[in-house]
C-alpha cells in the first residue's frame, strides 16, 4: 500500500511540472538571450555599412557641388582644392571594356563548354579545380602577373608603348583585370548554366537539334538572367580594383599625354584609375587642404558605378528567382 | 512481312543531316574548348612567373639576408618574418571582428529572420560585400583609427596594424556571413522539425542541432574568410603602413607594420618604386609563398564544403 500511495505522490509533483511548463511560466531566458546575441551580431555589420557610407557620402558630396562639373571632366592636381577625376574615370572605363570585351565571351564560353560538352573524366575536374582556385588567389598575385608578363615580357607590343615606364599601359592593366575576373565569371556562368532543368535539353534533342543549336536555343535563353547577374557582378570586382593595377605600374599622378575618352591611343599609353587615384589621395595628410574631402568625393564617384552595378545585378536575380519559385 | 525498307525518296544521305550543320557544331566546340584551355593556360603562367622570378630572388641574395630586423627593399633588407608574422597579426583582428558577426549574421538569417526581413538584410549584406576594398581602407584609416584605436589605446599612431586588422575584418564579414549561411540553410528541415518534435526550444534546436549539423560548412566559411584576410592588400597598404616601403618588425598591433600583400604594393607603388633588381624580385617571392598558402587553404576549404554537400 505504501508503494502505490508513494506512485501518487510522485504523480502528482510530475503533473504539477507538466501543467507549468506547457502553461509556459517560466520565461526562455536563453532564447532571448540567443535572440539579441544573433540581432546584435548582424546590427554590428549593418552597422559598418552605415559608418563606412556615412564616413564618405557627406563630405564626398560637398566636395562634388563645390566643384561642379569640373571635378569629373579635369585632370588630378596637386592642390587639393583643383583635383580631378577624369584621367581616373577613363582608365577604370577602359578596364571595364576588356573585361566586357575578353572576360565576358571567354568566361561564358569556357562555362559552357564545362557545363554542356566536356565529358566528367579527369582533366575536367582538374580544369574545374584549378579554375575554383584561381578565383581563390588574392587579387596582388594577378598584378605579379600583370607585371611579369604584360608589363616587363610584353614591352613594346602595344604600339607606342616602348621604352616608356616598362609597358605599364592601359591595355597591360586591363588585360591583367580581364585575367583576374575570368574565373569568377566562369565560376558564375557554371552555376547559372547548370541550374537549367534537364528536361529542356532533352526536348531539344528529342526534335532532332544538334548539341549547340540546343544550347543556343533552350539552355543559354533560361540560363541568361543568371548569366547575366555574375558578370555584373564580376565587372564591379574589376572596376574596383586597386592592388593589381599598382603592381602593373600605374600612375598616381598627373599623367603626360592627354588623349580624351575614347581615343585608342589611350591603350598604349600610360594609365590610372579611380581606385588608384583614390589609393593616392588617401596617403594625403588629413589636416592639410581638402585632400580627406577630394578623398570622398572620388570614393563617392567610385562607390556609385560599383553599387548600382551589384544592386542591377541582385535585383535581376531576386526578380528571377521569385519568378521560377 | 516488316521489311526495313525505306520510304520513298529518302536515302542514308539524307540522315546524316546538313554538312553545314555538323561544320558548325565543331566549330564551337573548338571554340569552347578553346575558351576552357584559357583558364588552364593562365593559371600555369601564374605560376612559372612566380617560381621563376622567386627563384632568382633567393639565388640573388645572401639567404641570411631573410632574418633581420626589418622589411625594406630600398635598403636591401628582407626581413622574411616582419611581413608573415603582420600577415598573421592582421588575419588574427580581423577573425576576431569577422568570424563572431558573420556567423551571428548568418544564424539569424537562415534560423530566425522572417522571409520579409531576410529579404532586405541578405541584399544589404552583399552591397557590403561589393564595396571595393580601397573604400575600406580609406575607412580603416579615417574612421577606425580616431574612432576605435585610438580609444583603446589614446597614444596610438595613425598607421597601425589593428586599424588595418579591424578593416580587413569588415571587408571579411559578408563572405563568412554567406558562406555559413548557405551551410545552414542546406541542413534539412526534418533535422529542426524532429528537434521541436522532442520539445526543444529554438535555441536549443539551433546551437545542439542545426549548428553541429552544418558545422564543415562553417569551418569552410572559416577558412574561405582567413584565405581572403591574408590576401587583402589595399586596407593594409593604407592604414597600417602608410603606403611605405619600410617596415620593423612588430608583434604589436598598435603599431605600424606590413603584411605580406601590402609589401609587396609598396614596393612598386610610385613614390618609391623598386623598378629592378634584387628588390623588384621580393615582391616575385612574396607573391609566390601568398600563393601557396591560399591555395592550400582553399583547397582545403573545398573539402570541408564537399563534406556538407555529399551528406546532405
Amino acid at each position: 500500500m505504501a508503494l502505490t500511495s508513494s506512485i501518487g505522490v510522485g504523480g502528482q509533483h510530475a503533473r504539477k511540472r507538466v501543467e507549468a511548463s506547457l502553461t509556459g511560466s517560466g520565461a526562455d531566458v536563453a532564447g532571448g538571450g540567443f535572440r539579441i546575441l544573433l540581432i546584435t551580431g548582424l546590427g554590428v555589420a549593418i552597422f559598418f555599412l552605415g559608418a563606412v557610407l556615412w564616413s564618405v557620402i557627406p563630405d564626398g558630396i560637398g566636395y562634388i557641388s563645390d566643384r561642379g562639373s569640373a571635378f569629373f571632366s579635369e585632370r588630378s592636381s596637386t592642390r587639393s582644392a583643383e583635383f580631378g577625376i577624369f584621367e581616373g574615370i577613363r582608365g577604370t572605363m577602359w578596364i571595364g571594356i576588356f573585361v566586357v570585351v575578353f572576360s565576358f565571351p571567354t568566361g561564358i564560353a569556357a562555362a559552357i563548354y564545362l557545363e554542356e560538352y566536356a565529358k566528367s573524366n579527369r582533366l575536367t575536374r582538374f580544369i574545374e579545380l584549378n579554375i575554383r582556385n584561381l578565383a581563390g588567389v588574392p587579387s596582388v598575385v594577378y598584378g605579379v602577373l600583370g607585371l611579369a608578363i604584360f608589363a616587363n615580357r610584353l614591352d613594346g607590343f602595344f604600339p607606342g608603348s616602348a621604352d616608356r615606364h616598362l609597358g605599364s599601359t592601359t591595355a597591360a592593366a586591363g588585360a591583367t583585370l580581364a585575367i583576374l575576373v575570368l574565373p569568377i565569371v566562369i565560376i558564375t556562368a557554371s552555376e547559372a548554366i547548370r541550374a537549367v532543368p534537364r528536361p529542356l535539353r532533352e526536348a531539344g534533342y528529342g526534335v532532332g537539334a544538334t548539341k549547340w543549336e540546343v544550347t543556343r536555343h533552350h539552355v543559354l535563353p533560361y540560363a541568361a538572367p543568371g548569366i547575366l547577374t555574375g558578370t555584373l557582378l564580376s565587372l564591379a570586382r574589376a572596376l574596383g580594383e586597386a592592388a593589381p593595377l599598382i603592381l602593373v605600374g600605374g600612375v598616381t599622378g598627373r599623367l603626360g599625354p592627354r588623349s580624351g575618352l575614347f581615343e585608342l591611343e589611350q591603350l598604349g599609353e600610360q594609365f590610372t584609375a579611380l581606385p588608384l587615384q583614390i589609393a593616392e589621395l588617401a596617403k594625403q595628410p588629413a589636416n592639410s587642404g581638402r585632400w580627406t574631402d577630394a578623398t570622398a568625393a572620388a570614393i563617392v564617384a567610385l562607390l556609385a558605378v560599383v553599387i548600382i552595378a551589384n544592386t542591377v545585378a541582385i535585383l535581376l536575380r531576386n526578380h528571377f528567382e521569385k519568378k521560377r519559385g | 512481312m516488316a521489311t526495313v525498307s525505306p520510304s520513298p525518296g529518302l536515302d542514308l544521305g539524307d540522315l546524316e543531316g546538313e554538312k553545314g550543320r555538323h561544320r558548325r557544331e565543331s566549330a564551337v566546340r573548338y571554340t569552347l574548348t578553346g575558351a576552357a584551355g584559357t583558364s588552364l593556360i593562365i593559371s600555369f603562367l601564374i605560376v612559372f612567373a612566380l617560381i621563376f622570378e622567386a627563384l632568382t630572388f633567393i639565388d640573388g641574395i645572401d639567404l641570411g639576408f631573410l632574418w633581420g630586423d626589418q622589411w625594406a627593399p630600398p635598403f636591401n633588407e628582407y626581413d622574411i618574418k616582419t611581413p608573415v608574422v603582420g600577415s598573421l597579426i592582421v588575419t588574427g583582428i580581423a577573425m576576431l571582428v569577422a568570424l563572431p558577426v558573420g556567423l551571428c549574421a548568418a544564424v539569424f538569417l537562415s534560423e530566425y529572420a522572417r522571409p520579409g526581413v531576410r529579404k532586405v538584410l541578405k541584399p544589404t549584406l552583399e552591397i557590403l560585400a561589393g564595396i571595393p576594398s580601397v573604400v575600406l581602407g580609406f575607412f580603416a584609416l579615417r574612421w577606425v583609427t580616431p574612432n576605435i584605436t585610438q580609444n583603446i589605446r589614446a597614444d596610438a599612431p595613425l598607421f597601425t596594424l589593428i586599424s588595418a586588422g579591424i578593416g580587413v575584418g569588415i571587408l571579411t564579414i559578408p563572405l563568412i556571413a554567406s558562406v555559413s549561411e548557405d551551410a545552414l540553410s542546406s541542413v534539412p528541415g526534418s533535422l529542426r522539425e524532429a528537434s521541436s518534435g522532442l520539445g526543444a526550444r529554438k535555441v536549443t534546436t539551433t546551437t545542439r542541432v542545426v549548428v553541429p549539423a552544418a558545422i564543415s560548412g562553417l569551418v569552410a566559411a572559416f577558412i574561405i574568410g582567413i584565405s581572403r584576410a591574408i590576401g587583402e592588400t589595399m586596407v593594409v597598404f593604407l592604414a597600417a603602413g602608410g603606403g611605405g616601403n619600410q617596415a620593423e618588425f612588430t608583434l604589436s598591433p598598435f603599431e605600424s607594420g606590413t603584411t605580406m600583400t601590402a609589401a609587396m604594393a609598396a614596393s612598386v607603388a610610385p613614390s618609391d618604386r623598386v623598378s629592378e633588381g634584387v628588390a623588384l624580385q621580393s615582391l616575385f617571392f612574396l607573391g609566390l609563398l601568398l600563393f601557396f598558402i591560399t591555395l592550400v587553404l582553399n583547397m582545403v576549404a573545398d573539402r570541408f564544403v564537399r563534406r556538407v554537400r555529399q551528406v546532405y
